[in-house]
């Protein structure tokens, strides 16, 4: 009993002293920048201010950073779980790509089904498709042929370029658009939003995925089987458990995964297929599951912290006049310094 | 240089670690022109002298002259530059670089643009005469183990050094790579280099050494030279008197084991070898109910191989393996521990646990579907069962929660133990099961494994331990490099025979 | 007016755009070399192009962009290298980061450049070549000094990487830097020297791009060169000289999906395009695997010294 309280108060200073670090951190990289911008001739205090203005401060705001962290959130799961495995998916990017692909094939196929049967059949695709271009890799790695971080990157440039060859070729729309993009799927292949917002069922999905993640790693034995592979492959071996199987399914999962991010980007968002679909989620979504360490909660508040970050690109475009790309700077600076205050 | 020129002498050498007094006021010289071997058990103080001479150690105390001139050997560096070169038992090579870079990477005078030419033609020079010959041009992954060795040496010979240690290295090569590397002794002999041999096998020393140096629990227990000692005098100084041997087992006991059903069987099993490892060849092995099977053998003589190739880790390329009277020889790891096999290594962290997760969820790896329900654990069925386990044993149970890594290094082996033995095994794989263990809990280890055994398991006991053997052990078979050599029944052997077997210095005999 | 013949177009492309191919993945050849991966190369792409782009159209003088472009791209693999071997932190997340930093300092660097015009470091072509009927209507021959040392600049890479005691010394850490501390040399001090020079490398591959083959500056011009050098890293087996060979088969490549275009074909360039990573998954399957790969053994491993 008095354990468990111990264990309670111990892990509440932690996540003290964890939040006060994370606030330094945060405080380093917003002086560093404000220091870039006065440097570019730019009012930084000013700069905050509109970001904050623009994005806690209003209900419209707020509901765009949700919109924002949807992706973000399915592109972190995606790395974290094979990460568990001690597998590195850097391929995010690629798999979002596949996933928005075989959604949107998927909606084309049968664009006369009622929403209750083409939603959830769209967003089946979405996970396969996603889970295919992560098996690939995974096959490879699982047959000791070629380890997956290569890969993974490489099959990040592959991803687009096929939704590329549709966009510009089969599917392009035959609207008057001037924009190499597919047609507008079927009303019902669409996620549903809510209030009037941009805020769509693709939040519930990456929600439930963040969940089913947990759950899946802690709760099951399945977790279990895949964790112990991750602690130690030498005693997972000789403790029976099929480690090639765990490292296929593992990679398959994630990539399931960032192909529900794909999906729910086309299907949440655009309506349509394009290339330009993902301002590199899931390079973004790597980075947000490493500083979480594959924490559920950290990756939520990543995922946030992030989304915040790139409205405030946005706000730097329009009342500041610089390009919103600035903005990586201090994404850049952020992850600089965590990544400079650990050793390990 | 002419011959017999003393090269090294270390005088009242002495380091500790922590409690373990490693060398203990060692006297030691080592001269030009001899080949001096230093034989000991494992953990008899070889290592750390050869270290301390090579400065990757230093001494607590005492004195080292090279040449005659006391000098301080801070680091490898130091050693090297007085002449001293070490050939390990890894390699220190870069298997993607040839030969001559390999080589020249630990030549320090040469310029920024190296003359290949040049360094080629000097390998192929000391190649042919020492009897090292190679290609300066070939990848290091290409060669042979014993190749790759005779280009550790070329480096050190090329680098200058005139005294030249060796870490056991027959551990890795084959019989006639061995018989090489003594010619390679012999032409490095004639010209005044000092060879230090260092080995725990007998035979080998009596055919090439010209002085032995025997040390035993971190002090010199002997030195002669070869020509006047004999094998059965140098056993006894290794492994020291006889052990008296655990008391006589009644006869119908011994009876009861010859007629038991083979639980585990292995006929004619071999093993291909990659990398470092052994091949084994072609094993017969029996385990039966109530019986406790020993392996003895020197360190690298096969044990890890044998434990994987009953565990199922590694494949049969002849023979058959029978687990309880089925053809088990494809069987995957699961399902010879679904069957009841039990695993005890020496580290439970490094093959049998995961540092990083609870106890609990330690306890439930590897017991396969028994404990599945749903998409979940039975975790208190487990626990009943676990603590029930754990009673038996009259271990203390450690709070379930608490991750693995807390553990101490007994309590770890605790919980391996508890779990493997908690479903009755009918074959228990124990491979060091008491190394690094302090003398109580070793004890308590080998208690538990005789009353498996008396339950009616089987236990197949892989130890370095030759009184541990001579206590647990109702049949004792000895493996030196992959192959078995002897077989004995309880009692019917003395630690000499055995030694002698273990050491490769006779060939084989079982009683 | 004649036509001219798909070949001598196709070459006259490659080698245009494979000239910042090959500096970029000279680069990253020999960063790799030394064990370290660079995620991070779009990035020190974006940040030499932008750099060089502004400082030449500030000061009208090219050459002073160049100059700046490379120290500007060693700057960036230096603070690369501060995380990786000063920090040990992790060397893909660290990339992922300086590929970022790269997106966010180029475009704050290029923004007031936008739309502006200069001159371009100056071509040459020697006059008895360029008297040849099919070397007149292309591009060919008609170079400025990056071209023209792109090969010399990968024939040093290579002589430099497998002639000398220090590219014995680089590689040696790239393969296993325990062994390499033993033979007494320092592991981290040669992997800032070869970030240094990968860093210039990198620099100068961006600054062909906006300095000499668009003579302009937009946002992300790199469009994942760098990334396919890094592919292209692979592809050449982490060796320099099949890096030209590489650089001009990719940026081949890219010459091609745009003649057929401008021709009219039917092949999509998509197919095109996606060719170099294909091609790289699969040499690495040919080779038989990670094992006789020819990575450097310790690539990507953090080397915590030694004991």
């Amino acid at each position: 009993m008095s354990e468990a309280v111990l264990g309670a108060v111990r892990r509440k200073s932690d996540a003290a002293r964890a939040t006060a670090r994370f606030g330094a951190i945060t405080a380093i990289a917003l002086a560093v920048f404000a220091a870039v911008l006065l440097v570019a001739g730019k009012n930084p205090l000013q700069a905050y201010a509109d970001t904050f203005r623009h994005t806690l401060a209003s209900a419209y705001g707020f509901s765009e950073l949700l919109v924002r962290m949807t992706p973000l959130l399915l592109a972190a799961v995606a790395v974290a779980l094979p990460a568990r495995l001690g597998l590195i998916n850097v391929g995010g990017e690629g798999q979002l790509f596949m996933g928005a692909f075989t959604a949107t094939a998927g909606a084309f196929l049968f664009p006369n089904a009622p929403a209750w049967l083409l939603l959830p059949f769209v967003v089946c695709m979405g996970f396969l498709g996603g889970a295919l271009w992560g098996a690939i890799p995974a096959l490879l790695r699982a047959a000791n042929l070629v380890n997956e971080t290569v890969t993974t990157l490489l099959l990040n440039y592959v991803a687009p370029l096929i939704v590329g060859y549709f966009v510009f070729g089969p599917w392009r729309t035959a609207e008057n658009s001037a924009y190499p993009q597919s047609a507008r799927y079927p009303e019902a292949a669409l996620l549903p939003s809510f209030f009037g917002t941009r805020v769509h069922a693709g939040l519930l999905i990456a929600l439930a995925a963040l969940a089913l993640y947990w759950l899946l790693m802690e709760r099951t034995r399945w977790g279990l089987a895949m964790r112990a592979v991750g602690g130690n492959p030498e005693a997972a071996r000789r403790l029976g458990i099929a480690v090639p199987l765990w490292i296929v399914a593992a990679l398959a999962i994630g990539g399931g995964f960032a192909g529900l991010a794909g999906m729910s980007e086309a299907m949440g968002i655009a309506g349509r297929l394009r290339q330009s679909l993902s301002p590199g989620y899931g390079f973004t979504g790597f980075l947000i599951a490493w500083l979480a360490g594959g924490r559920p909660l950290g990756i939520l508040f990543m995922a946030f912290l992030f989304a915040i970050i790139t409205s405030a690109g946005d706000t730097l475009q329009i009342s500041q006049g610089l390009p919103y790309a600035v903005v990586n700077i201090l994404l850049a600076t952020i992850l600089f310094v965590v990544l400079a205050r650990r050793t390990k | 240089m002419p011959p017999s020129t003393v090269l090294v002498e270390m005088r009242g050498v002495s380091k500790r670690y922590g409690a373990v007094q490693a060398n203990d006021g060692v006297d030691f010289r080592l001269q030009g022109g001899e080949v001096h071997a230093l034989l000991g058990e494992n953990g008899a103080g070889k290592s750390t002298l050869s270290k301390i001479l090579y400065g990757f150690v230093r001494p607590d105390s005492g004195q080292i002259l090279l040449g005659g001139e006391p000098v301080r050997l801070d680091s490898p560096r130091d050693a090297r530059s007085h002449g001293v070169g070490m050939v390990f038992q890894s390699f220190m090579l870069i298997s993607a670089l040839s030969v001559l870079e390999n080589i020249e990477l630990f030549l320090t005078d040469l310029p920024a643009v190296p003359d290949d030419e040049a360094v080629g033609t000097r390998i192929r020079e000391f190649g042919e005469r020492f009897g090292l010959s190679i290609d300066p041009g070939a990848p290091v992954r290409q060669l042979s183990i014993g190749d790759q060795q005779k280009v550790e040496i070329l480096k050190l010979l090329l680098a200058n050094a005139r005294i030249l240690i060796f870490d056991e290295p027959t551990r890795v090569l084959a019989p006639h790579e061995i018989d090489g590397l003594f010619r390679v002794f012999a032409a490095l002999k004639a010209e005044g280099y000092a060879i230090l041999f260092i080995t725990h096998k007998l035979a080998e020393v009596m055919r090439c050494a010209d002085r032995i140096t025997v040390m035993r629990k971190g002090r010199i227990a002997g030195s002669y030279d070869a020509r006047d000692v004999d094998v059965a005098r140098l056993v006894t100084m290794m492994f020291g008197e006889p052990a008296a041997h655990a008391p006589r087992q009644e006869a119908e006991r011994l009876l009861q084991t010859d007629t038991a059903p083979a639980i585990l069987e292995l006929r004619g099993a071999a093993s291909r070898a990659t990398g470092n490892e052994i091949a084994l060849r072609k094993l017969d092995l029996r385990v039966g109910s109530r019986e406790i099977v020993g392996v003895a053998g020197v360190s690298g003589s096969g044990q890890k191989e044998l434990g994987d190739l009953v565990l199922g880790l590694r494949r049969l390329t002849m023979g058959v393996k029978r687990f309880c009277g089925d053809d088990a020889s494809a069987w995957s790891i699961a399902r010879m521990r679904e069957n009841g096999l039990a695993f005890i290594p020496e580290d439970p962290l490094g093959m049998a646990a995961v540092a990083g997760m609870s106890v609990r969820e330690n306890l439930v790896l590897g017991t396969g579907r028994l404990y599945h329900r749903g998409t979940g654990l039975d975790w208190p069925r487990l626990q009943s069962t676990m603590e029930k386990s754990f009673r038996a044993l009259a271990f203390p149970m450690p709070a379930l929660q608490a991750p693995m890594a807390t553990l101490s290094g007994g309590n770890l082996q605790r919980v391996v133990i508890a779990r493997e033995m908690a479903h009755q095994p009918r074959l228990i794989l124990a491979l060091y099961p008491t190394r690094g263990l302090d003398v109580r809990s070793a004890a308590s280890v080998r208690d538990l494994l005789r009353r498996a055994c008396a339950a009616g398991s089987g236990v197949l006991l892989i130890s370095e331990d030759l009184e541990e053997l001579a206590e647990m052990a109702d049949r004792l078979l000895v493996l030196f490099q992959g192959a078995i050599v002897g077989e004995f029944r309880r009692g019917a052997w003395t630690a000499e025979q055995v030694g002698l077997l273990m050491t490769g210095a006779r060939a084989s005999a079982s009683v | 007016m004649t036509t001219t013949p798909l070949i001598i177009s196709l070459l006259a492309g490659a080698i245009l755009s494979g000239t910042s191919l090959l500096y970029a993945t000279l680069g990253e050849t020999l960063v790799q070399r030394s064990g370290i991966v660079n995620l991070g190369l779009e990035g020190v792409l974006l940040v030499g192009a932008s750099v060089g782009f502004a400082l030449a159209a500030a000061s009208g003088n090219a050459w002073l962009g160049l100059g700046a472009a490379a120290l500007a791209g060693a700057a960036t693999n230096l603070l690369f290298g501060w995380l990786v071997v000063t920090r040990k932190a992790n060397q893909l997340a660290s990339g992922l980061v300086m590929m970022f930093f790269g997106f966010g300092v180029s475009a704050l660097v290029g923004a007031p450049y936008i739309g502006a015009v200069i001159a371009g470091l100056p071509k040459w072509r020697p006059s008895w070549l360029a008297d040849l009927d099919w070397v007149k209507a292309t591009t060919l021959f008609n170079y400025d000094i990056l071209t023209w040392l792109a090969v010399p600049v990968a024939l040093a890479v290579w002589w430099a990487l497998f002639r000398t005691r220090w590219g014995l010394g680089v590689r040696a850490v790239g393969e296993n830097p325990a062994v390499a501390y033993a033979s007494g040399r320092d592991p981290a001090r040669f992997q800032y020297v070869v970030l240094l020079l990968g860093g210039l490398l990198g620099g100068l591959a961006g600054a062909q791009l906006s300095l000499s083959l668009t003579l302009t500056w937009a946002e992300y011009m790199t469009a994942g060169r760098g990334f396919i050098a890094i592919a292209l890293v692979i592809f050449s087996k982490w060796h320099p000289l099949r890096a030209i060979a590489g650089a001009l088969l990719f940026g081949g490549a890219e010459a091609l999906e745009l003649q057929l275009e401008a021709r009219g074909s039917l092949i999509s360039p998509f197919v095109l395009q996606m060719s170099p990573y294909l091609f790289t998954i699969a040499v690495l399957l040919a080779w038989g695997g990670a094992r006789r790969l020819a990575a450097p053994a310790s690539l990507g491993r953090t080397f915590y010294g030694s004991t």
